[in-house]
C-alpha cells in the first residue's frame, strides 16, 4: 500500500485487495459461527434437557470456556496442525481452513452456554405443554430451538462478534499471509507494526462499521420475523 | 415444519461450502523475517517471480528464530532469514539442506534527537553502546530471538558488556517484531537497533533519527535454505529450489536491487554460485 494512501481512499478507489481482505474475514468468521452452531445448539439443547452426573461441571466449564484465551487456542490449534503435530498430515496449517477451525473453536462455549440458558428457560415454560403431547426428545429439541431462534440469533451474534473481533488465534495459524490468509484484525496489526498508525486505524474504522452493518441486518431480520410470526 | 427443513438445508449447504478446498495451485510457503516484509522487499519481489514461474510464494513473516523453527517443524518449504550462526546451525542439524546467501543490507542505531548518550554521527557502534550503558539510557531490545536481536546481543558482547547481568530498568525487552519496537521507541524516546530497510519504511518516527552507521560490525547478511525433505516428505522440494535459485540468479539478484524507497536501495545482492 503506497504512501500516504488511507483505508477510505482505498474503500473509494475501488482497492481490491481491501475487499479481498474483508471478504476473507467474513468468510472465515461466518464459516467459524456456522460450524460452531452446527454443533453447539444441538449440544446446547441436549445440555438444557438432560440430567446426568457431571453435568454441572460441563455447564461451568462451558460457560468459564466463554473466556478463552484466543491465544491460548491458537497455539492449541497451531501444535495440532503443524506438521510435526497430530493433524499434519491434514497439511492445513497456514490456510483459511485453520483459521476457521480455531475461531470455530472459540465461538463453540458461547454458542454452547447461551444457548443451553434459552433453551432450558423455554423448557420451564412449555415442559407440560410437550409432555402432554408425549412429544419425543429430539422433536423437543427442535421445537425448543425454533421457538427461541430469536434470542439463538444473538447468541450467533455475540459468536460471531469474538469471531470477527479476534486476532490472537488468526495470526498464529494463519500465518498472515498477505493475499491469502491475512484478516482485517492482522491486517491493522500488520500496519500497526510498520508505524501507519493512520491506515491502522482508518481499517479499524472499516471493520467497525462492518460489524454494525451485519448487526443492524440482523436486526431487520428480526423485527421482520417477528412481526410475521405475530 | 417447511421452514425448518430449508432452515437445515441452508445449514448444510454453508457447512459444505465452508470445508471445500480452496483451489490448489503451485505454492511454497516461505518463512520470512519481519524486515523482509514490512520494509516491502516482498510485495516488490513476489510478483516478478510469480509472473516468471507460476509459482506463488506464501511469506509468514515471523523473527529469525521462530521462523527457523516453523522450518524445524516442516510448517514450511523454504527459510529467508537473517543469523548466519543460527542458520548455519539449521543447516548442520539436518533441518535445512543448504544455505545460499542472498543480499544484505546493515543495522543502524536508532535514537531520540536530544540524544542523551551523546553518540550522534558516530561511526562506532560499540563506543555507542558503552556510552548508552554508562547513561543509562532508554533502550528498547527485541528480545525476541530475532536475528535483529542475535545481532544486538553479539554487540553488547563486543562492547564488553554482559548485558543480562547488567541490565537495569533503562533496557526493556519488549519481545516484539521491529516495527513493534520501533513504535515503542518512538512513544518512549529510546535507543533501539534496527535493520536499515524496516527503518526507511518506518512511518511513525516522532522524535527518532538515525544516531550511528556504517560501522562495519553494523553488517546483515541474509540467507536463503530449503527444509530439508528427507526429514520432511511433503516439502515442495522442486517448487522451493526454484524460488532458491532464482533469488540468487542474475535476474533475481538484479529485482532486489532494484527495490529502493525515495531512491535508496534497501537491500544489496551478493548471492555466490555456490552455497555454504
Amino acid at each position: 500500500m503506497s504512501e500516504g494512501a488511507n483505508a477510505f481512499d482505498l474503500i473509494f478507489s475501488g482497492e481490491a485487495k481491501l475487499y479481498s481482505i474483508v471478504a476473507l474475514s467474513l468468510y472465515v468468521s461466518v464459516c467459524a459461527v456456522a460450524l460452531a452452531a452446527f454443533v453447539g445448539f444441538p449440544l446446547g439443547a441436549f445440555l438444557a434437557l438432560s440430567r446426568f452426573p457431571g453435568r454441572s461441571v460441563l455447564v461451568v466449564t462451558m460457560n468459564a470456556f466463554m473466556g478463552l484465551p484466543p491465544v491460548v487456542v491458537g497455539l492449541v490449534v497451531f501444535l495440532l496442525l503443524s506438521r510435526s503435530g497430530p493433524l499434519g498430515h491434514w497439511g492445513i496449517l497456514f490456510t483459511p481452513r485453520a483459521m476457521i477451525i480455531a475461531q470455530a473453536l472459540l465461538v463453540l462455549p458461547i454458542i454452547v452456554a447461551l444457548s443451553r440458558q434459552t433453551i432450558e428457560d423455554l423448557w420451564e415454560e412449555y415442559r407440560d405443554e410437550l409432555n402432554a403431547m408425549r412429544v419425543g426428545p429430539v422433536r423437543c429439541v427442535v421445537t425448543l430451538l425454533w421457538d427461541g431462534r430469536f434470542s439463538l440469533m444473538t447468541t450467533l451474534l455475540a459468536g460471531f462478534g469474538r469471531a470477527s473481533a479476534e486476532v490472537g488465534t488468526v495470526i498464529l495459524v494463519g500465518g498472515n499471509i498477505d493475499g491469502f490468509t491475512r484478516t482485517m484484525t492482522t491486517a491493522i496489526a500488520l500496519e500497526t507494526s510498520k508505524g501507519d498508525l493512520p491506515l491502522a486505524m482508518g481499517l479499524g474504522v472499516v471493520l467497525i462499521t462492518i460489524v454494525l452493518a451485519i448487526n443492524a441486518m440482523a436486526w431487520g431480520v428480526r423485527r421482520v420475523g417477528e412481526l410475521r410470526a405475530g | 415444519m417447511s421452514r425448518r427443513i430449508i432452515l437445515a438445508a441452508v445449514l448444510a449447504v454453508s457447512a459444505g461450502l465452508c470445508g471445500q478446498a480452496i483451489a490448489q495451485e503451485k505454492s511454497i510457503v516461505v518463512s520470512s523475517t519481519t524486515s523482509t516484509t514490512d520494509s516491502g522487499l516482498f510485495n516488490h519481489l513476489l510478483p516478478i517471480f510469480k509472473a516468471k514461474t507460476g509459482i506463488e510464494a506464501k511469506v509468514v513473516s515471523q523473527g529469525t528464530g521462530q521462523a527457523l523453527d516453523t522450518g524445524r517443524r516442516g510448517d514450511a518449504d523454504v527459510v529467508f532469514v537473517h543469523a548466519k550462526g543460527q542458520e548455519e546451525k539449521f543447516v548442520a542439524e539436518g533441518a535445512g539442506v543448504k544455505r545460499f546467501p542472498v543480499m544484505y543490507n546493515d543495522f543502524v542505531l536508532i535514537g531520540p534527537k536530544s540524544d542523551p548518550a551523546r553518540v550522534k554521527g558516530s561511526k562506532d557502534i560499540v563506543g555507542a553502546l558503552k556510552a548508552i550503558k554508562g547513561k543509562s539510557a532508554a533502550f528498547i531490545s527485541r528480545g525476541d530471538k530475532s536475528g535483529t536481536h542475535s545481532a544486538e546481543l553479539n554487540l553488547w558482547k563486543q562492547a564488553g558488556i554482559d548485558i543480562a547481568a547488567d541490565k537495569g530498568p533503562w533496557y526493556k525487552e519488549i519481545g516484539q517484531g521491529m516495527g513493534a519496537a520501533l513504535n515503542t521507541a518512538s512513544a518512549s524516546n529510546s535507543y533501539v537497533l534496527s535493520d536499515r530497510a524496516t527503518w526507511l519504511h518506518f512511518k511513525n518516527r516522532g522524535e527518532l533519527d538515525i544516531v550511528v552507521e556504517g560501522d562495519n560490525k553494523l553488517f546483515n547478511q541474509y540467507g536463503v535454505i530449503l527444509v530439508n525433505p528427507e526429514k520432511h516428505k511433503h516439502v515442495k522440494k522442486d517448487l522451493g529450489q526454484a524460488f532458491i535459485d532464482w533469488l540468487i540468479s542474475p535476474e533475481g539478484q538484479k529485482a532486489i536491487a532494484n527495490y529502493k524507497i525515495n531512491g535508496q536501495s534497501l537491500f544489496f545482492p551478493n548471492a555466490t554460485a555456490q552455497g555454504v
